[in-house]
């Protein structure tokens, strides 16, 4: 009786919770599908309207910016590249980096992964003048390398790639150098797939965070055809209910990739087998 | 010249621990060696050398006419099982037992043939496409042998392969190594801390102590003939009695008994070993025993008492003996089997 009310009363917190965070979203959502007059003269919109197709097709085919450079889809397209860069750039590195550090007889290997984990505390913002300054003496402002190398190191992702390869035993690695395994081959034939959760879970997480990236891709990118969905939401002209479909939209792809992905995230983060 | 032949190898580790000390044996083509010893003798240590997996501080290795000090572990030719077995958790059975040859670069139909007949001649042939995960104990134990088996080595080692199983299932899978070692053929070292495991399975054996090989020999030879008190105490369970006693004259006085005519020249002060099951009941024996403990095998019983100063002396008589706590036992020694030890250094002197 007790396990009843106490599973039932942490569900009735649960909704509350989704209901929070759901309740601007779908208020969003619903005023979207109305006519900016409706929302300019009654205020947001609890119920749908009908100018659901006539608001989203208006917003995809705009062409925004200053030189009308740049439409909607570009800009989903730009954040699209520029999120799986990072994710691939990020996981494919932190991986190499944690198997150097824990298989490698690296000098100070523990040492030197404190000091990649510092960096931790230097987020980008804080590093942004010599991170640009070293982009632009490569060439490489204005272009989809500019916009995803200086956020592709993680540390975030080194470490947890580090500490499940400190749990893998010892054996399996002797036992592998005996089947004629070279460094190589243990890496591609064992610590990739052992570690395939968690690959995918840190792959989502540095989508999401790629995506979401503002202030960065503003200072690397001058031409407009490097908008990007976030940077769109804030340069995007346009009536209020176009701006809402917008901001709808720019919502699916992480979500989506977090649907297709979840089994994976949540045994990536809890490894539990 | 022997298949595999160790020359004074010694092991320092970096902090100065010594690990072996300037050990040499040759092992034989065919032979199953079996080095025994206390947990930390450098056993493993020693199997780990000749695998590949520890460098080798000082001696060198020589394996089928090649000196393998340098030799990458790969390229030795050598398999091992290890104690948890060290299974592929993301490889199925058959890739388990695959992997090792993919790497060496064979066709796969002689891979599909070779995985084959080692998963039938280890019945594990229903579990191929399972993942170890799914299997049992026992079942592990036989794809890591099969592991070893379907490369064809040079030489097979086992780090203490059994210590995970049930008893009753080591008891079956001990039969099964040795069985399968005498099918195959092929050299073997076992390392083990358990010496009915080591006596069972061995042709010959090593008992190693403090990274020292103590007595090298048949099972038989050492139990009937240990060199020294460790071996004495470390081969044969129950483990043999040790009394204090002093020798003079080859007359040996302990525990108020006297034993005459030892062979020995050996003067001052000694430590006398008998084995449990080297003693029988008689009406005017030797030792006076008063019975404080009777364990009851079934085919045997270990009786275990007083006599004089020494507690725990232990007594081995056939299980249809009925023997109660708190009788007073008279015991003499069969056949002179006992064994004479300089108490300073533990060397036998009888």
């Amino acid at each position: 009786m007790i396990r009843y009310f106490s599973s039932n009363f942490s569900h009735l917190i649960l909704l509350i919770g989704i209901f929070i965070m759901i309740i601007p979203v779908w208020l969003i959502f619903a005023s979207s599908t109305h006519t900016a007059s409706i929302i300019n003269t009654q205020g947001l919109q609890f119920f749908l309207g009908d100018k659901f197709l006539e608001n989203y097709t208006k917003v995809l085919l705009y062409e925004g910016g200053f030189f009308k450079e740049i439409t909607a889809l570009k800009m989903f397209l730009n954040s699209f590249l520029m999120a799986t860069g990072v994710a691939f750039l990020s996981v494919i590195s932190s991986l190499m980096t944690a198997y150097v550090l824990v298989y490698f007889r690296v000098k100070y290997a523990t040492l030197l992964f404190w000091i990649i984990f510092i960096t931790i505390l230097v987020p980008l913002e804080l590093r942004i003048f010599p991170t640009y300054s070293v982009m632009s003496t490569l060439n490489l402002v204005n272009s989809y390398w500019g916009l995803i190398i200086p956020i592709s190191a993680s540390a975030i992702a080194t470490l947890f790639f580090r500490q499940f390869y400190k749990t893998i035993p010892d054996e399996l690695l002797e036992s592998a150098k005996l089947d004629g395994a070279n460094t190589w081959r243990f890496f591609i034939d064992f610590l990739v797939p052992l570690s395939k959760t968690m690959i995918v879970a840190m792959f989502i997480f540095m989508f999401v965070f790629g995506y979401n990236q503002y202030l960065w891709p503003i200072l690397v990118t001058s031409s407009e055809q490097y908008w990007t969905v976030v940077m769109g939401l804030k340069m995007m002209s346009g009536s209020i209910v176009n701006k809402f479909a917008f901001v709808i939209m720019s919502m699916i792809p992480p979500v989506l990739i977090i649907i297709v992905l979840q089994k994976y995230f949540i045994k990536g983060i809890f490894q539990d087998k | 010249m022997s298949f595999l032949e160790l020359n004074k190898v010694t092991k320092i580790y970096p902090n100065g621990t010594k690990a072996v000390h300037e050990t040499s044996m040759n092992v034989e083509n065919g032979e199953f060696m079996v080095f025994v010893g206390p947990s930390g003798c450098g056993k493993s240590t020693l199997l780990r050398m000749i695998a590949g997996l520890e460098d080798i501080t000082e001696g060198y290795i020589n394996l089928d006419g090649i000196l393998i000090n340098k030799v990458d572990p790969s390229e030795r030719d050598v398999a091992m099982v290890f104690q948890n077995y060290a299974l592929y958790p993301h490889m199925n059975v058959y890739n388990n037992l695959a992997y090792g040859l993919k790497n060496r670069g064979i066709s796969k139909e002689d891979i599909e043939k070779k995985v084959n007949e080692a998963a039938k001649l280890l019945q594990i042939s229903e579990y191929l496409q399972r993942k170890p995960s799914m299997l049992s104990g026992g079942q592990r134990q036989r794809v890591a042998m099969g592991r070893a088996i379907v490369r064809n080595p040079k030489i097979f080692l086992f780090d203490e392969p059994l210590s995970n199983l049930d008893a009753k299932l080591r008891i079956q899978m001990r039969l099964e190594i040795k069985k399968l070692q005498q099918k195959v053929g092929v050299t073997s070292i076992f390392v083990t801390h358990d010496q009915v495991e080591a006596m069972t399975l061995a042709d010959r054996l090593a008992v190693i102590n403090n990274g020292l090989i103590e007595q090298l020999g048949t099972p038989i030879e050492i139990y009937n003939n240990p060199k020294s008190m460790f071996v004495a105490g470390f081969i044969g369970s129950p483990q043999m009695n040790f009394l204090e006693g002093e020798l003079k004259n080859k007359t040996l006085t302990s525990e108020g008994f006297e034993i005459n005519n030892v062979t020995s020249d050996f003067n001052g002060p000694v430590i006398l070993g008998i084995r449990p099951e080297h003693m029988s009941q008689t009406d005017k024996g030797l030792i006076n025993l008063s019975v404080d403990l009777v364990e009851q095998l079934g085919s045997d019983n270990l009786i275990y008492g007083e006599i004089k100063n020494k507690k725990d002396f232990c007594f081995r008589c056939p299980g249809s003996q009925i023997i109660k706590k708190g009788s007073k036992l008279s015991l003499n020694i069969n056949d002179n089997n006992y064994y004479v030890f300089d108490k300073s250094n533990g060397n036998r002197v009888n």
